[in-house]
């Protein structure tokens, strides 16, 4: 650290006010402050002294997400021995999945951070923290085979349209690593969908019976045939109790899907992580998991196909929906802010995200659709949740 | 009694100049006044439609504003904007048959686009801001100026989204067939460029562009 430290202090004199190099100040103080903390404060106006600032409630998130990480990891090398017929030890497991999670993470870093070191020097100011927890989340939410410029490109779309065009960190509107998901799912859907994607199977035969479906894949097919239909009952039979989609198989995370998203268990664990350290918003969380649920209990009341006949709660255990009420919903900046808009907001998302999924089998995943434009709402939200407390105080006071 | 004389204006004064010149860029009507938005959307996925689109609202554009320039003083005030319209009908009548005879697959992938030339805010604005105040030979510029400038941002979207959507320009293949996946390749075009939504988003990175270079157009709040 120190030698690092160094090569900052003999460049300062460089680039500061009259430095040969002055025109490179931004960038020298936007890589500095990302090294280092900064070690000037404020010195006028009213304080809240406190430990939380961005850094800390960006790392932990961080933490959060490790456990669905690693789980992520290791389910990447356990579907991939699984479907080439190998056994493989548990140690295979992750290292096969470092070697295909690891590649997508940096790549999503340097794409990421690139685009934001960009936009601090032209704007000049320092590079902070924004980007620490969507250039984790985008790895997290892209199937395993997707190519790696294709991440790229959809993180680069995201940090500019998602985030610098409104004007950095805390002023988005969209949330930015579903921002690149959405570009990735509407630019490359053969890559983003499909049976091709979610599983490895390179190196080695294919077993008999694989099928590199997801749940939802497979829950689509089931649409526009009717309940208890011949042709849909193998596919049901995989969500039965022994079936490769059981409740508990997709409780614990061991079905295909996109890298972060199957472990729910794993998922509620950083959920309440980030409840126990306040970083989290557990009104959206529970107001989600409400929205999906009724979602999910109307639709299996009428059912007429199978998906609609699914059980609530296997069904939320499914797909991105888990992952997207701990970890999408909740992001601070483009959530609603008020504390009565969060319930309305969480319980919307989750409701609309079940109703898209199972009305429109193209879109399998409505989870991302549905945040993004509640995303979109939020600032309508919250409008009405103050006009409505204005409206309540100023009857409040006529009667006094 | 003015002793002034009233100069005759030459035909490309400074003046004049400035009405072609100045929907280029300064008062662009797709990028500055965010006029005609909906043709930008619908009819930019390939570039040949899109130049279709732009020649055909050039001339309906001009000879409309020479029209109504022409008659500006025998239009009744009350009833200006059913001869407006019927101007541009009749004119978009003329392309739509010109197009069907001569340019039978563009008239079939602009389709309903075409008709739809009339109700392009962008002409009624120009005949009701312009041409019912000034001469012919200035409407007549300020036609060709007003759909130069729409016809540049149009054929700039259509770039853009055939080039990165399908690959192509002008309908030829430009990205080599090696590069793709599916021929051991590398790249794929991105399905999100045939998308509307693309044109806007393309039509607002234009926007900022234009807004960082020419710092005027950005309003104070």
């Amino acid at each position: 650290m120190k030698f690092v430290q160094n090569i900052f202090d003999q460049t300062r004199p460089l680039v500061e006010k009259d430095g040969k190099r002055n025109i490179l100040y931004p960038l020298h103080n936007a890589l500095e402050t990302m090294a280092f903390v900064p070690d000037h404060t404020a010195h006028s106006g009213a304080h809240v002294r406190d430990a939380i600032d961005l850094k800390r409630t960006m790392v932990t998130v961080i933490f959060a997400m490790v456990p669905a990480l690693l789980f992520g990891m290791w389910n990447i090398g356990r579907l991939h021995y699984g479907a080439i017929g190998l056994d493989s030890t548990l140690l295979d497991n992750f290292l096969f999945g470092a070697l295909k999670l690891l590649p997508l993470i940096i790549v999503t870093y340097a794409a990421g951070l690139g685009v934001e070191i960009f936009f601090s020097w032209k704007r000049n100011h320092p590079v902070n923290e924004g980007f620490l927890v969507s250039g984790l989340l985008i790895p997290l939410i892209m199937p395993v085979d997707i190519p790696l410029w294709m991440v790229a490109a959809s993180t680069i779309f995201a940090v500019l349209i998602g985030k610098e065009v409104f004007g950095g960190t805390g002023m988005n509107l969209l949330n930015p690593a579903l921002t690149a998901r959405a570009f990735a799912f509407f630019a490359y859907p053969t890559w983003m969908s499909g049976d091709q994607v979610w599983i490895n199977t390179s190196g080695g035969d294919i077993v008999d019976g694989y099928s590199g479906a997801t749940a939802m894949g497979d829950l689509a097919t089931t649409v526009g045939q009717g309940l208890g239909n011949p042709a849909t009952e193998t596919v049901m039979a995989q969500f039965g109790p022994e079936g490769t989609y059981s409740l508990m198989n997709a409780f614990l995370g061991l079905i295909p899907g996109s890298i972060g998203e199957t472990s729910a268990l794993l998922i509620l664990l950083g959920g309440l992580f980030l409840i126990f350290k306040g970083v989290g918003s557990w009104r959206i969380m529970l107001s989600f998991f409400v929205g999906g649920l009724v979602m999910a209990g109307i639709f299996n009341a009428f059912a007429v196909n199978e998906f609609m006949g699914l059980n609530p709660i296997h069904q939320l255990m499914l797909g991105g929906f888990m992952f997207g009420m701990v970890f999408m919903a909740t992001d601070p900046v483009s959530a609603a802010q008020t504390e009565t808009g969060k319930y309305i907001y969480g319980f919307l998302a989750g409701f609309f995200g079940i109703m898209i999924r199972v009305f429109n089998p193209a879109y399998p995943e409505g989870i991302m659709l549905a945040i993004l434009f509640m995303n979109v709402m939020a600032p309508l939200i919250d409008h009405y949740v103050v006009e409505a407390n204005i409206k309540r105080r100023e009857k409040r006071l006529a009667n006094a | 009694m003015s002793t002034e004389v009233k100069q005759k204006e030459s035909l490309f004064s400074k003046k004049n100049q400035r009405l072609l010149s100045d929907p280029f860029n300064d008062n662009n009507p797709i990028t500055v006044q965010v006029l005609g938005i909906c043709s930008a959307l619908a009819i930019t996925v390939k570039l040949e439609p899109a130049i279709v689109m732009s020649l055909s609202v050039m001339f309906v554009l001009a000879a409309g504003n020479v029209i109504i320039s022409l008659i500006r003083n025998l239009i009744p005030n009350r009833i200006r904007i059913i001869v407006q319209l019927v101007v541009v009908a009749s004119l978009v009548i003329l392309v739509d048959q010109f197009l069907k005879a001569f340019a039978y697959d563009v008239s079939k992938q602009l389709s309903v686009f075409v008709g739809l030339i009339i109700t392009n805010c962008i002409i009624m604005g120009r005949f009701e801001a312009f041409a019912l105040g000034n001469g012919p030979w200035k409407a007549f510029l300020d036609g060709i100026g007003n759909s130069i400038g729409y016809g540049v941002i149009l054929i700039a979207v259509a770039f853009f989204r055939e080039l990165l959507g399908s690959g192509a320009l002008l309908g030829f293949q430009v990205i080599p067939d090696s590069w793709y996946i599916a021929n051991g390749g590398f790249y794929a075009n991105n399905g999100f460029f045939l998308f509307p939504p693309m044109a806007l988003i393309v039509v607002g990175l234009i926007i900022w562009a234009q807004r960082a270079k020419n710092t005027k157009l950005i309003e104070e709040n």
